[in-house]
Order: C-alpha cells, then structure tokens, then sequence
C-alpha cells in the first residue's frame, strides 16, 4: 500500500486538449442536436441550431489538427484492433471487478488502451462516425442540395433520420465511456489521468 | 314609432355597410417630413403637367361624367384602359382555369353578391350609373377618373347612387344629423395626382362595409401607418404608396387575389423592367434575400409573408372572422331591429346582417397554395351537408410550384337553395319592399335576388356553412418582428397540420426515438447495475488494473 508508485507519462498536452476540447463539443452537440430533434426546449430552436454548426465546424477543424497530430506522432497505432486477451478483458468487466480481481491490462505508452477499448474506439471511428457525420454535413449543406441536384434522390426526413440514429449511438457510447472512466483503482483515477497526463501504475 | 324606426333603421345600417368608400373623407397623405434621403425614390416626382392651368379642366362640372370627358380630351386611351380592367368590369378570367370570377360572378360570404345591389355596392365601383344589369361598360364617359386620382380628399360616392359621387348636401347617414357636402368638381378635377394610399384605401381598407372588416391586412391604420404596423408603408420610414408595389402601367394594375404570384423565384427585378409580377416581394427582395443561406432554402417551401406577417389586422381596429346571415331579420326584445356593438365599439349584431365575431392580432391559418383559387361562381352546386369552400385553395404538400402561405380564413353562414343546392343572390340593399334591410324578409330577398342573377329559385331556403381563404400580403413587420424559428420548428408551432415537409423538431420517426431512448435508458440501468454491484461487492476498491 505505502510502495511508491511508478508514475508514467500517457498523455501529452495535446492529447489532453483534443481529449477535453472534443468531449466538451461532443457533449454541446448532443445537448442541441436533441433539441433540434425536438426532444425538449432549452437554448431555443435557432440558437441550437447555431451552435450546433458552430461545434461541428470547430469540431472537424479540430480533428484536422488531431488526425495530422495521430500521423507525425505515430500515436494512430493506439487504434490498431486486436483480439489478444479481449476475452479476458470482457470477463474482467463481466464479474471479475467484482472479486477484486486484477485487471489483465496493463497501460502502457505504447499501448494506453485496453483491447476493448481499441474495440470501442474503432467502432466509433469507423461506424459511428462515418453515420452521423456523413449524414450531418448533408444536413449542413442541405441549402445546396437543389443547385447539386441531390434534392432529386435524396430527402431531409431520410437525412435525419441516420443522423439521429448515429446521435444515439454516440450518447449511448458516451454513457459507458463516462461510466468506465470510473473503473480505475480509484473511481477518479482514470479522469485524473486525463487531466494531468500521469498514470500510476505498479 | 315601429314604421319610423323601420324606416330608419334599415337606412343607418346601409349607410355604415357602405360608408365605407366615403372614407375618402381621410386627407390625402401629407408629404413626408423625414427620410428624404427617400423621398426620390417612393414620392412620384411633381408632374410635369399642372391641371389647374388647362382650359379643359377650368368651369363648373355639374357630373362625374363630364369630368370624365374632359380627361379624355388629352388622356383620350384611358377610358379604354380602364375599361379592360377588373376595376371597371367587376370581373376576372383565371389564365390557368378558365374560370370566370370577380365580384360580379362571385358569391362571397361577407356581403355575398353585388346583383340586384348595384346602387349601393357601386359606390365602389370605378365609373358612374351602374344600377342594374343594364349598365353599358363601353360608354368611356362613364369611367370615374377621379376615385382613383382626386388629391382633394373631398370626393365621396356614397351607397345608393350607383357611383356617382355627393352632388347635393346629404344627410349620411339619414337621421345621423351629420351631412356630406358636394365636391367642388372643378377644384377636384384640378387636383388630380397619382393615387395615393387614401384613393386606393378608400375602397380595399373598409371591403365589407367596415373599417378592416373583410381583409385584415387592409384597413385604415394604413393611412398613416408607423413602422411596427408595416416597414414599407411607415410614414416616417419608407413611406411606400400602394402603387410602390403595385406597379401600374395602362391602369393595368399588378397583384391580385385572383391571380395570386404564389412562388416566384429568382433575383430582383430592375424595376421599370417587364415584370409579371411586380408586386411580389421577390421582385425587390429576390428569392433569396438572407444573408444566411439556410433561411433562403426556406424560400423553397414558404412564401416570405408566412414568416413576414406574423400575425394581421396588428391593430385595435381588427378584422371579421365570420358573419353568420342566419341571424338576420331577427328582432330585438321589443320585436323592433336592433343594432349591438362589441366591447371594441365593432359591429357584433344587426337585425338586417346577422352576427359577426371580430378579431384583432390575429395569427393565420397556413395553406400550401399556388396562387390558384377556384371560386364558387353564382349558380355552382354546393353539397350543404359540408363545409362550403367559397374558393378553393390550389396547390399541394411539396408541389414545386406551391408554397406554404398565411391565409385569413373566414367564415360564413349564408343561405342557399334547399332544392337547388347552390348559393342564394340575395336582394338586400335598397328602399323597395323586397329588400331585406326594409322589410326583413329572406324569402322575398332571395327571390329578388334570383330574379336579378336570372337563376331559378325553388322558394327553399336554408343556411349553410362557408369559409373563405385570403392570401395575407400586406401589414408586413420589420425583420425583428419576423417569426422566430421555434415558433415553426417545435411540436405544437404554426405548421401544426401542414404536410409535404419535414420540419425538424416538430418531425421524427417515432420508430428511432423508441429504440433510442430504450437503449439509452438500458445502458443507463446497465451502468447502475454494474455499478451498483461493484459498490455491493466492495471488492474492487483499492485495486487497479
């Protein structure tokens, strides 16, 4: 209990930024989006509107910067999937971290996820992603859709429609993601991790 | 006493019904003392012509028609021009139906029909003498010039006289102890200008004999109207005339409720440029007038005014929302005609008319529209056991050419023949004993009526329901007045009904959000679970992965 701790360096300030600066975006969008989708009032529906483009402009501009920054530093790999001990991890998460099991993943800088998680990551990256914002760009330019000729095969009730689907992916993925966060040795421990950048670790 | 009040009553009812033309009284507009930065665009320049130094124009003009021929010494088309136009012919053929319409084929469900009326509706109309279906449309002389252009403010045609205007002192109403002196012919006759907003409003702001009672987004407040009330007409502002829209050319008059530039589209029109639709806002604002694009896409399925005229009739003076004729000839307590204001001071009952409900502020009904109307005309059938459409509304949900429009929407209840099945003409102005505001008896107005629109009558009579749908044009706000977008975008906004659009936040596919929220709400039980059974167990504290 007293060793002192091996404290390692998992996530630069960049990482953190893009990390913090696209959860806020992401939790802006969902707030406005589901009131553009006339889940409830709160901002007003033209102010939702406006900021949810306003964040989704940022958010992409911000994701130029961190694509270029996943590429130049190599960190891309960290989403490399693989199958290795996700078993394991799935039954640590079933009913071992009940029994005061250990956790079978040991971060590292080289590898800061846990298999489920490049899982997760991926499917987000690759699935979710790919649904919301395919459809949210057409909804964006949905002005333009006459002079490009796509009002012909496409309509605006089709575009909502995978938006919105994409939408509650995206809050349920947050939900767990926000819920795991807490599963570190201590219930803040992982948040902590993500704010100073330091992991402790054995 | 009965004989006298039935005698004057009926009198003073058709004087308010018609005074309304005789609001020419108004002034004509002074000239604008501010913006004259704007002065040279809305003020017409001063004529080149004064007509108080032409020969033609200088003596004593005993007639309205004498006027007319002296006019037509120089301006020797006009007569025929107007002649070609709705305001002399009291008539309109849809270019794209073929239907035959206008006041004069028409019933409609305020006053219902001008045959058998002509005395008293044509003090409204632009020319002199008609008073029955005899009146000669190709005699130039009897073309009333001066309605339309007279910047006296003197001239008045009042109801009885066919549309000759006051040529002797007259009490008006009869037995209100109030008199309307004769025009100086010649005074007006030298005053003649371009018409202003009091010659146009003279007639369009009191239609159905009262001040605002038939348009709504026309009424006398536009006299001297302030920028809340109208940003183009606002006396301090733009200070826009009617014919600033209504561009005019061989008294050819653009824009029309019977042939209605429901969805135009493309850039500004140069004005002075051919123009098939001059009055459309497009014409100055373009179909795209925003400066944000997502607004101008809304241009595609909605006419400016729906968003513009948030709401019409923006004043203490109102609008009617319905007139029920079924409540006519009945008596008051005393079994004499009765006559009874509402709180507002506006007319809510009349022996001789019926009830009326009025309405001021008020929000539109939403119609998808293409500027085509189809108009019961006299003689079509109705089926009685529904709702009777005085016009029906072109246009459908998403059509290319349709557009979502603010629409008055007023209702009616009006006789018709039981056997017949069509809507009644019915004989209610005038002094004779047929006349319904004389001698309060439908069946022998009716078949006065029918005798005069030359239609078979089965001596049935019944009451039916009607609605009549008006375009909203005018009374449009200033831009921060303008409709919000969750006054649309929201589950219970404006556009509640309307169909062919999805409308984000009012739509959603009811399949999704179910699915949604339920695995949203079982991942939330799952984290609860899961977390709550990490709390029971107690045993992950104090260990790391």
């Amino acid at each position: 209990m007293n060793a002192v701790n091996r404290r390692i360096y998992l996530y630069n300030r960049y990482e953190r930024f893009w990390h913090w600066s696209q959860a806020l975006l992401v939790i802006l969008m969902m707030i406005t989006g589901f009131e553009v989708h006339g889940s409830y009032k709160l901002l007003g529906f033209g102010n939702a509107v406006n900021l949810h483009t306003v964040a989704a402009w940022t958010l992409l501009t911000l994701w130029a910067f961190t694509i270029f920054w996943q590429f130049t530093t190599d960190e891309w790999k960290q989403y490399i999937p693989s199958l290795k001990k996700v078993d394991a991890m799935v039954r640590y998460y079933a009913y071992g971290i009940f029994l005061n099991a250990p956790n079978p993943f040991h971060k590292t800088a080289a590898k800061k996820h846990n298999p489920l998680q490049r899982l997760a990551y991926l499917a987000l990256l690759s699935m979710v992603s790919p649904v919301i914002w395919g459809s949210g760009l057409f909804y964006l330019f949905y002005s333009s859709w006459k002079s490009l000729g796509i009002d012909a095969w496409l309509s605006l009730e089709a575009v909502a429609f995978v938006h919105t689907a994409g939408a509650f992916m995206m809050l349920v993925f947050f939900i767990a993601h926000v819920y795991l966060t807490t599963t570190g040795h201590t219930p803040t421990a992982h948040i902590k991790t993500m704010v100073t950048g330091w992991e402790e670790v054995d | 006493m009965l004989s006298r009040l039935k005698f004057i009553l009926p009198l003073m009812a058709a004087g308010a019904l018609l005074a309304a033309p005789t609001a020419s009284a108004v002034p004509a507009e002074p000239a604008a003392a501010t913006a004259p930065q704007l002065e040279t665009i809305i003020k017409p320049k001063a004529s080149t012509a004064d007509h108080s130094k032409f020969k033609e124009l200088n003596r004593n003009f005993q007639t309205g028609p004498q006027v007319t021929e002296a006019c037509l010494i120089c301006h020797t088309e006009a007569a025929k021009q107007v002649q070609h136009t709705k305001h002399w012919t009291w008539e309109s053929t849809d270019p794209k139906t073929g239907q035959v319409r206008g006041k004069k084929n028409i019933i409609n469900n305020y006053c219902t029909s001008p045959v058998s009326n002509e005395k008293d509706c044509m003090a409204c109309h632009a020319g002199y003498g008609w008073k029955d279906d005899k009146f000669d449309f190709k005699v130039e002389k009897n073309v009333d010039c001066l309605i339309c252009h007279d910047q006296t403010g003197t001239y008045r045609k009042l109801p009885g006289d066919a549309g000759h205007p006051v040529y002797k002192r007259v009490e008006f109403p009869k037995g209100s102890g109030k008199f309307v002196e004769p025009a100086d012919l010649k005074k007006v006759a030298q005053s003649i200008g371009m018409p202003t907003r009091s010659n146009c409003g003279s007639c369009h702001f009191f239609g159905a004999g009262g001040n605002g009672a038939k348009h709504g987004d026309l009424d006398a407040s536009l006299q001297h109207p302030g920028k809340y009330l109208d940003v183009h007409m606002d006396e301090k502002g733009l200070n826009f005339t009617c014919t600033t829209c209504h561009a005019t050319s061989s008294h050819e008059v653009s824009g029309s409720r019977y042939n209605v530039a429901a969805a135009v589209k493309g850039p500004a029109h140069i004005r002075g440029k051919q123009d098939e639709s001059p009055a459309a806002c497009q014409s100055c604002h373009s179909d795209k007038p925003h400066h944000e694009a997502m607004l101008n896409q809304h241009t595609e399925k909605l006419a400016c005014q729906t968003c513009h005229i948030p709401e019409y009739a923006r004043n203490e003076i109102g609008t009617e929302a319905s007139w029920d004729w079924s409540q006519a000839t009945i008596m008051g307590a005393d079994g004499k005609p009765m006559v009874s204001k509402d709180s507002a001071g506006r007319r809510k009952f009349d022996s001789k008319k019926g009830t009326w409900v009025w309405d001021s502020y008020v929000i539109p009904e939403y119609r998808w529209y293409n500027g085509v109307s189809t108009y019961k005309v006299i003689g079509d059938k109705i089926d009685p056991s529904k709702t009777v459409q005085i016009n029906e509304v072109g246009g459908a949900p998403g059509d290319a050419d349709s557009r979502i429009w603010p629409t008055k929407v007023h209702r009616g209840k009006q006789p018709y023949d039981k056997v017949n099945n069509y809507l009644t003409v019915q004989h209610t102005a005038g002094e004779d004993h047929t006349a319904l505001w004389h001698n309060y008896d439908w069946q022998k107005a009716i078949g006065a009526g029918m005798k005069a629109a030359k239609l078979p009558y089965s001596g049935e009579y019944g009451f039916v329901d009607t609605e009549m749908t008006w375009p909203i044009t005018h009374m449009v706000a200033p831009k921060h007045d303008a409709l919000a977008c969750e006054q649309c975008h929201s589950k219970s906004g404006r556009l509640q009904g309307i169909e062919g659009v999805y409308l984000p936040s009012r739509d959603s596919n009811k399949w999704l959000d179910m699915i949604g929220w339920t695995l949203v709400m079982l991942s939330l039980i799952g984290i609860l679970i899961h977390g709550g059974l990490r709390i029971y167990t107690g045993k992950n504290k104090g260990q790391h992965k």
